[in-house]
């Protein structure tokens, strides 16, 4: 077990965990924010997509030994004008099925409009191939990452 | 008396020999290789093949691919969830490299990792677009052209073989997600890097042909 701080949507967090423990469960499990979601375990569907030092990163594949920089889970990422673009145009667009991939989905749209402010098609393609819709619902995130661009 | 005229006879034999000495290694460029002093082109253009043999192992070739996304497995399939390269060969906003590949292997879920997981350039791809490895020929003239390899000449690509963090990572590659052991390249890396030094000894032959 080791102590680690954390930054967490601004706030400082502590906590003891094995430094093999992914990101993913200390935010659910030790930190009890449950906006991030489990999907595969192997970052092939991104359900568990946070943002970490800015970087989009799959959060079930990384170690506590290996985080660096600030944390940006879903619950935070409004504090920020383009997650808050982002966040309104979902609920605009009713993007939404089930919902269980859709945090991801948030942040990794929004780690594209942080880089890029009018994407292509082809930029949207690229950016969001790996998270992974079971409801599909991937022509709405499309409509909504472009409605979000147009207001940002 | 007598060793002074044993000393003027022995003079120009002893020269003779250091002549003789220099005109056979000389011709064979072995003068100021004392760590390989048998190199020549044949012993370099030998070495080059086992370096080859690395090169275009899948360790190494999934990362030096020729398209615009990385490959994966043995196979070397393309690598699933619409991975691309992107401009500077580490992804996209959104899917990056690091997204998922962080600064060393995940055991528990067998993600490979390394420090600045990224590809390689383009100017150095190994394989061509129907993913078959580039001859020996091509694949020798793309890691020592200079003006496409980021400059490096023989003991910068020495240093590259023995330093490089992802170079190494080939040796170290991990467990599957099914927990078995990734392959390792053909040869150990003592091996490689004995094959690279006689090779950068010998002036860093390449094959002829295309």
């Amino acid at each position: 077990m080791a102590v680690y701080k954390l930054t967490v949507n601004g706030q400082r967090k502590e906590v003891n965990v094995d430094p093999s423990t992914p990101l993913l469960w200390v935010l659910r499990e030790e930190l009890k924010m449950t906006g991030t979601k489990y999907g595969c375990g192997i970052s092939a569907c991104g359900a568990c997509t946070v943002h970490v030092d800015g970087v989009a990163t799959r959060s079930c594949v990384l170690p506590m030994s290996l985080v660096g920089g600030p944390i940006i889970t879903i619950e935070g990422i409004a504090q920020d004008p383009v997650g808050r673009a982002v966040q309104e145009a979902w609920v605009d667009k009713d993007v939404v099925q089930c919902g269980y991939c859709q945090s991801g989905q948030i942040m990794s749209a929004v780690a594209l409009l942080k880089a890029t402010s009018k994407p292509t098609e082809a930029n949207i393609e690229e950016s969001m191939g790996g998270n992974l819709c079971r409801c599909a619902t991937y022509v709405r995130i499309r409509e909504a990452i472009k409605s979000a661009a147009q207001k940002l | 008396m007598l060793g002074h005229r044993a000393g003027l006879l022995l003079t120009p034999l002893f020269l003779g020999i250091i002549a003789a000495w220099m005109l056979v290694y000389g011709a064979f460029g072995h003068v100021g290789n004392p760590e390989h002093p048998a190199a020549n082109p044949a012993d370099g253009l030998a070495a080059w093949e086992q370096i080859y043999s690395v090169l275009t192992s899948p360790r190494c070739l999934n990362c030096h691919t020729a398209t615009n996304y990385p490959h994966q497995g043995d196979d070397r399939h393309r690598h699933f969830a619409n991975v691309i390269r992107g401009p500077e060969g580490k992804g996209v906003p959104g899917l990056n490299c690091v997204s998922c590949h962080h600064e060393a292997n995940a055991e528990s879920t067998g993600v490979p990792g390394g420090p600045d997981w990224h590809l390689a350039p383009l100017s150095m791809h190994w394989q061509d677009l129907s993913n078959r490895p580039l001859s020996s020929a091509a694949v020798c003239r793309s890691v020592t052209d200079r003006s496409t390899n980021e400059n490096m000449d023989g003991q910068a690509l020495l240093k590259h073989h023995e330093q490089a963090e992802l170079v190494l990572w080939a040796w170290n590659p991990g467990t599957r997600p099914d927990g078995s052991t990734r392959t390792l390249p053909p040869l150990t890396h003592a091996e490689f890097m004995a094959a690279t030094r006689l090779w950068v000894a010998a002036g860093t032959p390449c094959p002829k042909g295309k």
